[in-house]
């Protein structure tokens, strides 16, 4: 199928929650892709909210200088919120 | 009562045997999944149906009896669901068609006196609204796609309109039913079909079939088209062959 569009899927599996990428499905149009989503992705009770993005709109890292990109932030220790007590009370963080 | 619930739990086991068909050999995997899911949305409520059915029914036949151990006239579906898939045209129009009427019936039966059946078609109502959006969405892309895709589906309509209205043919004994609000009014339910339809085609761009088309009659009667010996045949063998069989 020629005419056939990548879309990433992004679910939101409880309200409030950051959606997640979950894979991609093929569709001609968004409202199709909205719909291949729910039915592959959502079958056992996934999610309360899909997100569909046109996959050539997703811009990627990949074949950049990897170490120019990443290895910076190895030793700088000092960027993680460790040293906070996070209450019991406070859950998906 | 019983007859009632057989017609609906028909056409649901008959839509799900048919457009299991097409399992593993959709346009696309997504569409494959798509499809297979309203397969099993269908034989779902065909289930609820006949347990219903079974537990009203006074010579103990289990659901499983009345799935797969009744006979070609005893079968009380409409022909629509009968009809072959052909091409994925009418294989969506099928779909279509089959869920704007569902759709009506749910809504209606979701008001039924009958608090079981009134159960079952609110839990129903939810997976035929999603049909409804997904048949449709593929009809206005048929529709309005190249020239092919709508001589295909254009040719499915012609081929198979005819059938439609026995999709609102009644089961013997429905009138009471009616009178006592547990079955849906069949008469009523048309005209918001034919209404349905009329504004779809228009916003699908396809011309609205004519009020005077001829309809196949002896839907819902026992009398099937020639395609429905097959099907049980399929559906059937396993139960016939080995008798009592489960796994």
């Amino acid at each position: 199928m020629a005419t056939l569009d990548m879309w990433e899927v992004f679910i939101q599996t409880k309200p409030g929650l950051a959606h997640k990428h979950v894979g991609s499905v093929q569709a001609a149009n968004s409202e199709t892709a909205l719909q291949n989503a729910r039915d592959v992705y959502t079958r056992r009770q996934e999610g309360t909210m899909i997100w569909v993005i046109p996959s050539k709109y997703v811009v990627s890292s990949e074949g950049m200088d990897k170490e120019a990109f990443f290895d910076p932030a190895n030793d700088k220790l000092y960027r993680h919120p460790t040293f906070y007590q996070i209450p019991n009370e406070v859950k998906n963080i | 009562m019983e007859k009632y619930l057989l017609k609906l739990a028909d056409d649901s086991l008959i839509m799900a045997q048919r457009l299991m068909e097409w399992c593993g050999k959709g346009p696309y995997l997504e569409e494959d999944i798509a499809l297979t899911n309203i397969a099993l949305d269908e034989l779902g409520q065909a289930n609820n149906l006949y347990e219903l059915a079974a537990k009203l029914s006074d010579d103990k036949k289990t659901a499983d009896d009345l799935a797969f151990l009744r006979y070609e006239h005893e079968y009380l579906n409409a022909h629509w669901v009968e009809l072959p898939n052909e091409d994925y045209a009418q294989t969506i129009l099928k779909v279509y068609v089959f869920a704007v009427y569902q759709k009506l019936l749910y809504e209606a039966l979701a008001n039924s006196e009958d608090k079981d059946l009134s159960v079952i078609a609110q839990k129903s109502l939810k997976e035929v609204r999603y049909h409804y959006t997904h048949a449709a969405t593929w009809m206005k892309i048929f529709a309005g796609g190249t020239e092919e895709s709508k001589e295909r589906l254009t040719d499915a309509i012609e081929r198979i309109w005819e059938y439609t209205q026995g999709l609102f043919a009644k089961s013997e004994g429905e009138d009471q039913l009616i009178d006592l609000n547990v079955a849906a009014n069949l008469d009523e339910l048309y005209s918001e079909f034919l209404k349905i339809i009329a504004t779809d085609f228009h916003q699908f761009g396809l011309e609205i079939p004519a009020e005077n088309h001829y309809m196949q009659k002896h839907s819902r009667t026992g009398y099937h088209t020639e395609y429905f010996g097959y099907i049980l045949c399929e559906l059937q063998y396993m139960q016939r062959a080995y008798p009592g069989c489960i796994w």
